[in-house]
């Protein structure tokens, strides 16, 4: 009866959709993601000089991705809820390892050396979290009391201290915006969001007094990049000239000069919009968009059919972080965020966060083709 | 239903997360205008100013460091400049393939693997599209065999640049210390930005200490460059702040006395300027050459010096802790008179060994056969240990460590120079603390001889003998004159003293000098000045167990260490020394000629420009 009303049985009439839908895919998310891992080759084409091997590599790290959000579509929510909390907490023990025995990797405390390949706890933390969150207030009634607010905010607390010690400050900001998104979507009152905002301005002169000195000059480079042109402001400089260089239609595939002439750092990792930008273009970048928007639209129309308060907040915070991720790249390259190191979802160089992406893309198509399993 | 849900209204709920997303929906919709927004005024309003940056000159902004300031002894004499260099450097984002570049380079000028081995570090520790030197210092044949193949090597460049050069080289080597690249560990805690662009830093001596204000502050050029990278013209530029010249108190002609006074001998000296604690001259021998650390020492080279017997590294004068032997006597004389317990003419006999009560111990004196009856300025004259046991024994040590902390010994003397070491003025507290035994009285009495546990650095004792020379008040010691640099006025503090005493001490210690029966009468002939000055031997005991037995070397390791303070003119004293020379023998034979040296230099070139 329930599978009458579930609409993607109107979209899915092909085969293919059919197929997918018994593998636990979702044929829309599917599609938005295998384009944007398209691109992401056609860039790093570009980006790594014609380097075949990149190309390879990166090619390699999709497929391991690809197959790791096909296992845990397999897992069916009220199992991935049964472990949040386990999970979370084998996640901070994990941190606080990395805090003792890690070694250390560009001035920062972030890795865990397994011997065979190196692991980063935060980025298990980004999917734990929310998830935990959401497993807890899916226990209790919503909207979510007092007591129930602080005892999720601890669960938000305690991770992002852990990494912003590590110091990677702006993954300890996105993971609090991923469980803030969960505290969002459980309908806390406006009244409370609002003070705690402004709580959490007036709380900046404390933040900045913990900070790095190197996180102190990213904020202070970002207010005004021409303060430090050889250092961190330079990034943004070339970025700017490579974007604006780009126009409306772009210099086509492969024509970057800035990427070309070794002028713009990082371009294949946390830069390569800028890239992106100068060969497409202001329409390749409006495209671009659009298709994150596509994909972020899916997945929350995914939270708003889900089945419980467990699926529909984790979905909400995992389609709102993978926007947020967007926004926070995007925004650092073109310069009107700071820069804090954050890969641009699915197109940078790289196979951590792929592959942490692609696992809340699974848990996002468990969710919607997992109901019929349930029982009321 | 479950009893769980019968808290909760599922419509509200419903209602509620619907109406969230909604929000949500409106906040991405707003959050990508302001992207796209954005998009459009850099890629067309700003398109024609970025693209003309982009396409036709390009945009390379350059550090430029800033050139370290120099130092210069107290009469303007250059002690540290900076001197041209050609440098080879290579921009690893350039370069197609790096090992395969290096192997090329290696092979093209002789390089040895370490160097290459040593470059290969510093790559991980930069980014890919700054340059890095392979060879801070190039001569002339690498210059002209690299420039004839320049073209075969993308990214690798020979460029111009200042490497810091020490004209005085081992003469004043550990005081002004030494530049050398930056290290890993040092990476961490330096500003990125001040360093920018400069490869090396402050090692030791003045050039770590002071490296805040050697450094300066880098200045930066945009430079718009043509399509082969090759620099038009300069768009904007910041030039680099250099660093602060440094002005020290010491004059390296007196140092260049010293160093050449102490022959073979490993040793120390120095001098100070007893009015104003400017430090005249500080030196540890043997000395080693400077330069080859700022252009980047080979490992065999440094392990050479690092393992040489003679410890050339080891700075001597700063962290060299030796046990004062007599010189400490005119320190104990004095807490004598101040305690009232003895008077310069009061009587003892020394018959050649002391004894405790009821402790069958004989304390020999270094005159088997004694000294006879003895008053305090004879004790001092004659170096007689007999009259300082007792004086010990009466004293206790409780009393002598309180009188000889004064002095500043057990303590750095504060100077400006990082690495000093403390030395060790023992008491009951510091027995407990490092051995955790107590305190037994026959050590009481060595310790009144300057022997057991006591150490002093050749500064200390420098110090120790200004302060004695000054009427008690001490002066902290320093390289940089205070008016000058931005530092606090020199710490005066005042030894409670009578006047009187000290005047009966240093009478005692012209009597050293000056009259035949002293220890170092010897120094008295052809000067025209008098000198108040104290000997000193040191008990060299042991040989350590890691060195090898070898019978000429033992022979002199055996050997006492020779010591020597002494200030003049004896009525006016403007200058201070300590002397210390490693297994010497005598005080009087091997340390205090060259403090004669010093001393005479020193008020000769005064008097001069007086």
């Amino acid at each position: 009866m329930i599978n009458e009303t579930r609409p993607e049985h109107f979209q899915n009439n092909s085969a293919i959709g059919r197929f997918l839908s018994r593998i636990h895919l979702d044929s829309l998310l599917l599609a938005g993601l295998i384009l944007l891992s398209l691109l992401s080759c056609l860039i790093l084409y570009s980006t790594s000089g014609q380097h075949l091997e990149t190309l390879l590599r990166q090619t390699t790290r999709i497929a391991i991705a690809f197959f790791i959000m096909l296992f845990i579509a397999q897992i069916p929510p009220n199992q991935i809820k049964r472990y949040a909390v386990n999970l979370y907490i084998i996640g901070i023990l994990l941190l606080l390892a990395v805090l003792i025995i890690g070694e250390m990797g560009k001035g920062a405390q972030r890795w865990l050396d397994l011997g065979f390949f190196r692991f980063q706890p935060s980025e298990m933390i980004k999917i734990t979290t929310p998830a935990a969150i959401a497993w807890y207030f899916s226990e209790h009634a919503l909207p979510p009391r007092w007591k129930e607010l602080f005892i999720a905010l601890l669960l938000i607390a305690i991770p992002t201290f852990l990494i912003a010690k590590q110091p990677d400050l702006g993954t300890a900001l996105l993971i609090a915006s991923s469980g803030a998104a969960v505290f969002f979507f459980a309908g806390i009152s406006w009244r409370i969001m609002l003070s705690s905002l402004g709580g959490l301005i007036a709380l900046t002169p404390v933040l900045w007094h913990f900070m790095h000195d190197y996180q102190r000059a990213r904020v202070i480079t970002f207010l005004n990049p021409e303060s430090d042109p050889i250092g961190r402001g330079y990034h943004i400089i070339q970025s700017k000239i490579a974007i604006g260089s780009g126009g409306l239609y772009g210099k086509g595939w492969l024509e970057s000069t800035q990427a070309k002439l070794d002028f713009l750092p990082e371009r294949s990792t946390d830069f390569i919009f800028a890239v992106f930008a100068e060969e497409f273009g202001l329409l390749g970048c409006v495209s671009l968009l659009f298709l994150y928007l596509l994909i972020t639209l899916r997945s929350l129309y995914i939270a708003v059919n889900a089945q419980d308060t467990f699926c529909r907040l984790l979905a909400g915070s995992l389609s709102f972080t993978f926007f947020v991720y967007v926004f926070v790249n995007i925004g650092m390259v073109i310069g009107i965020l700071p820069v804090v190191g954050v890969p641009l979802p699915l197109i940078s160089y790289g196979g951590t966060s792929m592959v942490t992406l692609l696992i809340g893309f699974g848990i996002l198509m468990s969710i919607h083709t997992h109901k019929n399993l349930l029982s009321h | 239903m479950p009893r769980r849900f019968a808290l909760k209204d599922i419509y509200s709920e419903n209602r509620l997360f619907l109406s969230r997303i909604v929000i949500i929906f409106i906040v991405i919709l707003l959050l990508v205008s302001a992207l796209i927004a954005r998009l459009i005024y850099l890629q067309i309003t700003g398109h024609e100013y970025y693209a003309s940056q982009a396409h036709n000159n390009r945009i390379k902004i350059s550090s430029l460091p800033p050139t370290r300031g120099i130092i210069y002894d107290r009469y303007g004499k250059v002690l540290a400049d900076n001197i041209p260099s050609y440098s080879l450097e290579l921009t690893p984002e350039l370069i197609p393939d790096i090992t395969e570049t290096l192997t090329r380079l290696k092979h093209l000028l002789n390089l040895p693997e370490e160097t290459l081995t040593q470059f290969k570090k510093q790559l991980t520790r930069h980014r890919s599209f700054d340059g890095i030197p392979l060879l801070l210092k190039m001569n002339d044949t690498t210059v002209a065999r690299f420039a004839v193949v320049r073209h075969q090597f993308p990214g690798v460049d020979i460029h111009a640049r200042l490497i810091r050069h020490y004209p005085y080289g081992k003469i004043a080597a550990h005081l002004v210390g030494y530049v050398g690249r930056i290290n890993e560990t040092e990476l961490k805690t330096l500003s990125a930005t001040r360093y920018k662009g400069t490869h090396s830093i402050g090692k030791t001596g003045i050039e770590k200490t002071y490296e805040g204000q050697l450094h300066g502050k880098p200045g930066h050029a945009e430079v718009e460059t043509n399509a082969q990278l090759r620099p038009i013209r300069v768009i904007k530029s910041a030039a680099p702040i250099p660093g602060e010249n440094l002005h020290l108190t010491l004059d390296i002609e007196l140092q260049n006395i010293a160093y050449q006074a102490f022959k073979n001998h490993n040793g120390a000296a120095v001098a100070i300027e007893v009015a104003t604690g400017d430090v005249l001259s500080m030196l540890s021998h043997p000395g080693f050459d400077p330069n080859p650390f700022s252009s980047g020492i080979s490992t065999k080279a440094y392990n050479a010096l690092q393992q040489s017997d003679r410890k050339p590294l080891f700075d001597r004068a700063l962290r060299g802790q030796y046990p004062p032997g007599s010189t400490l006597k005119p320190f104990m004389g004095l807490a004598g008179l101040q305690y009232a317990l003895t008077q310069i003419n009061t009587p003892l006999f020394c018959p050649g060994y002391y004894q405790l009560p009821n402790v069958s111990h004989r304390y020999r004196d270094w005159k088997t056969w004694g000294h006879g009856f003895v008053t305090l300025n004879d004790a001092i004259v004659q170096s007689c240990d007999v009259y300082f046991y007792d004086l010990a024994r009466t004293l206790g040590i409780d009393r002598i460590h309180h009188f000889l902390s004064q002095f500043g010994f057990g303590q750095k003397t504060g100077i400006d120079l990082i690495g000093e070491k403390s030395g060790i003025l023992p008491s009951r507290n510091w027995k407990r603390q490092h051995k955790n035994l107590p305190w037994y009285p026959g050590e009481t009495l060595i310790t009144g001889i300057g022997q057991g546990f006591m150490q002093t650095t050749p500064l200390q004792l420098a110090v120790a003998t200004a302060t004695l020379a000054n009427q008690g008040i001490s002066i902290r010691p320093h390289l940089i004159k205070p008016a000058k640099a931005s530092q606090p006025k020199p710490i005066t503090e005042k030894v409670n003293i009578d006047p009187a005493y000290v005047s009966d001490i240093i009478n005692s210690m012209i009597n050293v000098v000056h009259t035949p029966k002293g220890t170092a009468y010897k120094l008295s002939q052809n000067i025209n000045y008098k000198i108040a000055g104290k000997t000193g031997t040191a008990q060299v005991f042991t040989v350590k167990q890691k060195e090898k037995y070898d019978a000429e070397k033992l022979k002199e390791k055996l050997l006492d260490h020779a010591l020597f303070i002494a200030f003049a003119p004896a009525n006016a004293p403007k200058i201070a020394v300590a002397v210390i020379v490693e297994n010497g023998g005598h005080g009087g034979t091997a340390a205090a000629p060259i403090a004669k040296k010093i001393i005479t230099q020193y008020l000769n070139k005064t008097s001069h420009n007086d």
